[in-house]
């Protein structure tokens, strides 16, 4: 192998490595906010690529509708929990707002502006704000109740919740898959390199979202909440940090992050309706490497996962997944070295 | 009052198992596909041509039934056995899925019943005396790749598969070909339809610079790869596909990209390109026709003509077995796979048939066409 061969591996390794990075984020926040392993954080990736490539096709995509249907289950169950505590009828009515407020404006508008085929950037704000909102409404349906059961109940419910989202791509997007259109089209060349506009776009991307949820967790009161909330949730509670709504905020940044990336990766290669599942899985192996804690940690191990992926698709293609996900087991053996076993919650 | 609850659960449970139990001579067609799961893709256009079928055969009503094998395996064995002994069909059709195909063949050799499989299933000598496959053999369809490549005189080809069965059977059936040929093969790459990119394969297939490189993969996966190779400047009138890439979602996908490559392919989706001494030409257009009124333009493709194709050989080989037996019999089933083995030279949609007692394969080598990509859109290449 030359040096340009290498680079060129290098720089597709890394680039992947970028969305898988954003990707372990995603999960490591969902795990120290709530203690659920989450699987179908991929499928936001899928729903996110896929939503934009109906809207460019000027079709409504099948996201809206569940999006619906989600807020007004939710709103229900709200109503009859609110019954059952005998809140006032104002309170009641303060509450169904603002669980269906922003799904149905966010529906109706793209209702409207999908057949209009809007700018690519504008249907692609359209496409965060669809799957963004269906984050908080996952965590209300399927985890809020369970909030306090053990991690492996929690796990077993991702698994649950990732058959469901991916049978409904299914529904939604159809079998076939798409691949959408480039952000910009520039290219760069430095010797053998070649820069996509479109990779530039990822770091960018990728970089900003960091240092986005840095400040954010830093600077902001509901990021100390979250964070408060990562390390002890009962402490939290009794500060009177709602630990639920620490819930659906970490969700809902878990799937603006996975709408993110899927609308990142799509132009880089065809996007089917289950293909969120192994980037997300990606994802998860760097979150191990951080030991589901540390996000710079995740980071590393996810530029890590990425440029081991692209060299051993050159090395040894037939293997390639087979190498990156047998790298979680001696990741695994060194953190319980490192560490034994602190298994907090069991005690 | 508990005993009349029973008594009603007894009652609601014998007409629910009595409903689809067919009127005694009607040919019952038993389904099993993928509908749902990684293989929808082609399970779902298969439907769609079920839906197409006529309402009788041979001059006996038609009863059709189709489950989802959820392109599951045990799903897939499971309907067999419940198609078999429950519903006593006459015929067994399905998977579309290699895998589920397979394992369904077990079951139906067992409950002696004729199996048109819906994938190109390879089974070992002995295995499939029940089953007779609808798709082409991934040999048949290597035929016209390797005729080309003698033809611009090419020597030496790469290749670039899905990890799965059906990129080795492509390997398989061509590396034999193309070594009599004396084309040689120079590399050898894999990835999956997930894969987020295949740079590390390009750029090892575009190093070792061979006369052509062959993708097995299919529908929309296909394009993936194949502007992999291209981004690392591999030369897009080098690169060819197999019949499973040959839908409009490779064009679709592929966009400039997969402008004046080859894809080999059944003639069903050109038949109105197709020179008319093709056999397959009038076949071809009425399945075209027919299936585009109902689902749209340039919504027809290779897998909803294969259950176009199930009705044809059917047509043919029921008149004969009825000779034999009535429809819900042993006889009538051990007929029907007589007739199809005796029936000889049959021209349907997707190629001419010939099965024989011993290949279930059945295509003659006039069956594959090559194709180019031309403006967005298929040409024959004469």
């Amino acid at each position: 192998m030359d040096l340009s061969t290498a680079g060129i591996l290098l720089l597709d390794g890394v680039t992947n490595g970028a969305v898988y990075g954003l990707l372990a984020l995603a999960t490591v926040l969902v795990f120290a906010v709530t203690r659920v392993i989450f699987i179908p954080q991929g499928e936001f990736v899928a729903y996110g690529a896929l939503t934009l490539a109906l809207l460019q096709l000027g079709k409504v995509p099948g996201t809206i509708w569940l999006l619906l249907a989600l807020a007004a289950v939710a709103a229900l169950l709200d109503l009859a929990d609110a019954v059952r505590r005998g809140l006032p009828a104002a309170a009641m009515a303060r509450g169904l707002v603002r669980t269906l407020a922003a799904p149905v404006v966010v529906a109706a508008v793209t209702w409207w502006a999908a057949p209009l085929k809007l700018h690519l950037l504008a249907q692609s704000m359209l496409t965060l704000a669809i799957v963004t909102l269906l984050g908080p409404l996952v965590y209300r349906l399927a985890y809020q109740r369970l909030a306090d059961a053990s991690v492996l109940v929690l796990l077993i419910v991702s698994v649950g919740v990732h058959f469901a989202l991916t049978g409904l791509g299914l529904v939604f997007f159809g079998a076939e898959g798409y691949r959408n259109p480039s952000f910009w089209d520039a290219r760069f060349s430095a010797g053998a390199l070649t820069l996509s506009g479109q990779t530039i776009f990822i770091f960018v991307a990728s970089i900003a979202l960091i240092v986005g949820l840095w400040l954010f967790f830093g600077r902001t009161l509901r990021g100390k909440a979250l964070r408060a909330t990562a390390v002890n949730r009962l402490g939290a509670r009794l500060m009177g940090i709602s630990t639920s709504g620490a819930g659906k905020l970490s969700f809902g940044l878990a799937a603006f992050i996975g709408a993110l990336s899927g609308l990142l990766i799509g132009p880089t290669t065809t996007i089917f309706y289950d293909s969120g599942f192994l980037i997300g899985l990606k994802g998860f192996v760097a979150a191990i490497f951080g030991g589901l804690a540390s996000y710079p940690a995740a980071a590393l191990g996810a530029l890590l996962v990425g440029v081991l992926e692209s060299f051993s698709s050159f090395y040894a293609s037939a293997f390639k997944e087979v190498i990156v996900f047998t790298l979680i087991i001696p990741v695994l053996l060194w953190r319980s070295f490192q560490h034994g076993h602190d298994d907090e919650e069991e005690q | 009052m508990k005993k009349n609850r029973i008594l009603a659960a007894a009652a609601a449970a014998a007409f629910a198992t009595l409903a689809p139990l067919p009127a005694l001579a009607d040919i019952t067609i038993g389904v099993s596909i993928s509908l749902t799961g990684p293989t929808s893709a082609l399970g779902i256009p298969t439907q769609k041509g079920i839906a197409l079928w006529p309402k009788e055969i041979g001059g006996e009503k038609l009863n059709v039934i189709v489950l989802d094998d959820a392109t599951d395996t045990t799903k897939g064995v499971q309907n067999t056995r419940k198609l078999i002994t429950e519903d006593k069909v006459d015929v067994v059709v399905g998977s579309v899925t290699t895998p589920v195909a397979v394992a369904m063949a077990d079951v139906c050799a067992e409950g002696k019943t004729v199996q048109l499989m819906l994938s190109p299933a390879n089974l070992p000598p002995g295995k499939d005396g029940w089953s007779f496959r609808m798709p082409q053999s991934t040999a048949v369809m290597a035929i016209p790749i390797v005729e080309q490549w003698k033809k611009l005189g090419v020597k030496t080809y790469g290749f670039l598969g899905y990890s799965d069965g059906y990129g080795e059977a492509w390997l398989k059936d061509i590396a034999p070909l193309a070594e009599k040929a004396g084309i040689k093969l120079v590399d050898t790459e894999r990835f999956a339809r997930s894969d987020t990119s295949v740079t590390g394969q390009a750029l090892k297939l575009v190093a070792a610079n061979p006369d052509a490189i062959l993708v097995a993969a299919s529908g929309s996966g296909a394009a993936m790869p194949h502007k992999g190779l291209v981004e690392r400047g591999y030369a897009k009138a080098k690169i060819y596909q197999t019949h499973g890439a040959a839908t409009m979602d490779l064009i679709r996908v592929g966009g400039a990209d997969v402008e004046g490559s080859f894809v080999s392919s059944g003639p069903a989706v050109v038949a109105e390109k197709l020179p008319d001494s093709n056999a397959s030409k009038a076949l071809g257009v009425q399945f075209k026709n027919q299936f585009e009124a109902a689902n749209g333009k340039g919504s027809a493709n290779q897998f909803a003509a294969h259950a176009f194709d199930v009705v044809l050989v059917l047509q043919k080989a029921v008149p004969i077995a009825l000779k034999k037996g009535k429809p819900g019999t042993p006889e009538f089933r051990t007929a029907l796979k007589d007739a199809f083995e005796t029936m000889g030279r049959t021209p349907v949609s997707q190629g001419v048939l010939n099965w024989t007692a011993a290949d279930h394969f059945g295509y003659t080598p006039e069956t594959g066409v090559m194709l180019k990509v031309v403006s967005g859109d298929w040409q024959v290449v004469p």
